[in-house]
């Protein structure tokens, strides 16, 4: 059985796997973005907790 | 500021230490005991508790949920409480999570035992004990959330989001695969049938290994890998996309467990493109893992707990590149139903989970008790037994898996096959028992353990309560402008959420189609529901797990076809709750078994399998002779399958003991007229042959994969 079946019953489907696709990259675009940025010290408090006990 | 002062409970990590201590040798001694049953079948005593069937199950289970599972228990609560500067929530809720727990895997053993099983891997538990699962569960979450919340630390350290993540996620797979409907206190037939139970199955099987052999480990790892090398983690940038990465892409890859079957192709694919694309986190965590020790690599031939660490990050990092190559469909039609896959997830559990357990326990008990580790030397001798113990196991199980693959696949010049599936069953027995021999001294290391743990904690002294001190928190003040990442890591209940949506869509997109499907499945006229004695034989196979040992599905593949017959069709497992498709072809596929041999060459292959199949490795199963089926059962499970939409004529319940009885005696009678047979029913003393479990089983093998052959090839759906 072919997906496509199902698939072509839903109205302008095509744009489903677009937009899924454009979700996830973007947020990892993001998380990549924000953690190549986030603050040195803030992530070196974070780094530490474990050996702060 | 103000300075608090409050105390760390350690009880339940000492409880939940013990524990993982205990089920851990259980469970490598049920894996041992299963190995050799593999070329010593007479190890099962003739009993039903003993044979591979059912000591498989219980060796699984002992090992995900128990030795595993107290193992995630005992970081947790160790490592939670000191990341957020907070004693548990609560003394009771710790209390009842671990004997709820502790209850649960002895009730888990004996009814796996006893034979009350699911069929479905890693899931066999019956539904009474699926709901004490869930309820435990909960309260192991409450405990946990309470923690978090009542924290003096604003930032949630990324050892709790994966906890965090691994509690979510669990819960979502558990409740999922575990829909059942129950027909008696210890029988329940899975909700979903064929094609749509094994992908619910292998989302489950999958992420059972994603989510609670990896995420809860690899929070154990930043965590007690930091403390062992007391340096913090190489880079906590990379443990953040480590995370979402790894949570994001875990949940889509179950279908890779069914290439090549009756599942719709597109499934198959996003299986496959996801496993690919797994490696790219794994392999972060474990370079995040192993960089941690950059510039303190010479302590590690000190430090024993490094040294466990080390090999347990290894090994994930070899079992997380495989698992990806192992999904490529080209691999996988070599590896697929092979001892490869057994080497692969022996990879992962001894080098993975049971050596990051071994380190942390090194580390942890002398740090509880107050005290030195008491021999060095024996925990040295742990780590090169448990090693070897590894090699020994995973080389012979990749030879193993090659052998029977490319044996399986080999034809001779005049096109016929080469050799028959009993012929690459018997090649493959030394490299079964070298396996033995590598589980045998993993489990000897192990044992060294417990007497170095039990020393260790008689000289010292436990510290149930550990004073620490730390400043509450003060209200958190947003600014503007403050980045949406850092909101979700100060509110653990929005990390739940969003973990469950970016878990929940994976499995939703894969699910939803092929439940579709099922009005428009592929259907096969000729598919007709089981007769009533057939479904008791259906039961009766699920119950002694030959599932464990025999798949039922016909890959489209030249060797397949020619040895068992016609490739399995989706629209042949509509009635089969729960679907036996298998993972493993100990014994060959029976997906076309029925009407191949005749009543009576079951009945002697049961009773004596090497009678008929000389040097077969299949236990002898004398009590299916003697043991009979609960006829008055029959209605309702006719009811559960009508419930079920499985169609049987409104009124057909109250028929069915009619059918049943009418059955039963053509295929008793038929034995009877066997003079061989009606010797061992003497010997055997059976006085009620038609009810026995023997004459139902027979039933459920004559009929599988023969609806199909009702109709002709080119009347059949494509797949």
């Amino acid at each position: 059985m072919k997906f496509i079946t199902y698939l072509k019953t839903i109205d302008s489907v095509t744009i489903y796997p677009l937009v899924t696709l454009a979700l996830f990259v973007l947020f990892f675009f993001v998380v990549i973005l924000w953690v190549s940025k986030a603050n040195k010290n803030y992530i070196e408090n974070a780094k530490n907790i474990p050996l702060n006990d | 500021m103000n300075i608090e002062k409050f105390s760390y409970d350690n009880r339940p990590v000492k409880w939940f230490a013990y524990a993982t201590i205990f089920w851990g040798v259980i469970g490598f001694v049920a894996g041992l005991w299963a190995a050799i049953a593999l070329y010593f079948p007479a190890i099962n005593l003739d009993w039903a508790p003993t044979t591979f069937g059912r000591m498989r199950p219980v060796h699984t289970n002992a090992v995900i949920f128990a030795f595993v599972g107290n193992g995630i228990f005992m970081g947790v609560y160790y490592s939670l409480q000191r990341l957020v500067k907070a004693r548990m929530f609560s003394d009771v809720l710790s209390k009842i999570h671990f004997w709820g727990w502790q209850l649960i895997i002895v009730f888990g053993a004996l009814t796996l035992w006893m034979g009350y099983t699911t069929g479905k891997e890693y899931a066999e538990l019956e539904w009474p004990l699926d709901i004490a699962i869930t309820l435990v569960w909960v309260i192991f979450g409450i405990n946990m959330f309470g923690t978090i919340i009542k924290r003096r630390e604003r930032h949630i350290y990324v050892a709790i989001w994966f906890y965090i993540a691994t509690w979510v996620t669990v819960a979502m797979l558990h409740i999922v695969n575990s829909i059942e409907l129950p027909i008696n206190f210890m029988k329940s037939y899975s909700w979903y049938a064929g094609v749509q139970d094994a992908l619910v199955q292998w989302w489950y099987g999958h992420n059972a290994v994603a989510f609670f052999l990896t995420t809860p480990y690899l929070g154990l790892m930043y965590y007690f890998l930091p403390k062992a090398a007391n340096r913090p983690v190489y880079s906590y940038r990379l443990s953040i996309i480590h995370f979402w990465a790894l949570i994001f892409i875990y949940i889509w890859a179950g279908p890779h467990h069914l290439l090549y079957s009756a599942l719709p192709d597109w499934a198959q694919s996003l299986g496959v493109v996801f496993s690919v694309m797994l490696i790219a986190p794994s392999w972060g965590g474990m370079i995040n893992g192993l960089f941690t020790l950059r510039g303190a690599w010479d302590r590690v031939r000190e430090d024993v707990v490094l040294k466990f660490m080390v090999v347990a990050i290894t090994a994930y990092g070899m079992a997380t590149f495989e698992g990806p190559m192992l999904s490529l469909k080209n691999v996988n039609a070599i590896s697929h139903f092979t001892d490869w896959t057994i080497a692969h997830v022996h990879v992962g559990a001894l080098g993975w989970n049971g050596f990051l357990t071994f380190g942390v326990l090194y580390w942890l008990i002398p740090k509880m008790f107050r005290t030195e580790l008491h021999s060095k030397g024996l925990a040295n001798a742990h780590f090169w037994l448990g090693t070897l113990g590894i090699v020994f196991y995973a080389i012979p199980m990749y030879w193993a898996g090659f052998t029977q693959s490319l044996n399986w696949k080999t034809f001779t010049p005049e096109g016929t096959l080469q050799y028959s599936f009993l012929d690459t069953v018997n090649m493959l027995l030394p490299m079964y028992q070298l396996r033995s021999l590598g589980g045998l001294l993993y489990l000897t290391g192990a044992i060294l353990m417990v007497l170095n743990i039990y020393k260790t904690v008689k000289k010292g002294s436990f510290v149930a309560e550990e004073e620490a001190e730390a400043p509450a928190l003060a209200p958190y003040e947003t600014h503007n402008g403050e980045h949406w990442h850092r909101v979700i890591e100060r509110k653990p209940i929005q990390m739940l959420v969003l973990s469950l949506v970016v878990v929940a869509l994976g499995g939703l997109i894969e699910m939803i189609p092929t439940f579709l499907v099922k009005t428009n499945i592929p259907t096969i006229s000729s598919v007709k529901p089981y007769t009533p004695l057939e479904l008791h034989g259906r039961d009766i196979y699920v119950a002694e797990g030959c599932y464990t040992c025999h798949s039922q599905m016909v890959r489209p593949f030249r060797d397949e076809v020619k040895r068992y017959g016609d490739y399995s069709k989706a629209g042949e497992f509509v009635y089969d709750h729960p679907f036996q498709w298998g993972s493993k072809r100990t014994g060959p596929d029976l997906a076309r078994v029925g009407g191949k041999y005749n009543n009576a060459w079951h009945f002697n292959h049961m009773y004596e399998p090497t009678s008929t199949s000389e040097g077969s490795i299949m236990p002898r199963y004398p009590w299916l002779f003697t043991k009979g089926i609960d006829i008055r059962r029959t209605p309702d499970m006719i009811r559960a399958m009508q419930t079920m939409d499985v169609p049987y004529d409104v009124d057909y319940a109250n028929r069915a003991t009619e059918d049943l009885e009418a059955q039963a005696k053509v295929i008793a009678d038929d034995l009877k007229s066997n003079e061989g047979i009606r010797q061992i029913l003497e010997v055997e003393g059976v006085s009620n042959l038609q009810h026995s479990k023997i004459v139902a089983l027979i039933a459920y093998l004559q009929r599988i994969g023969t609806d199909i052959k009702k109709v002709p090839a080119n009347a059949l759906p494509e797949n």
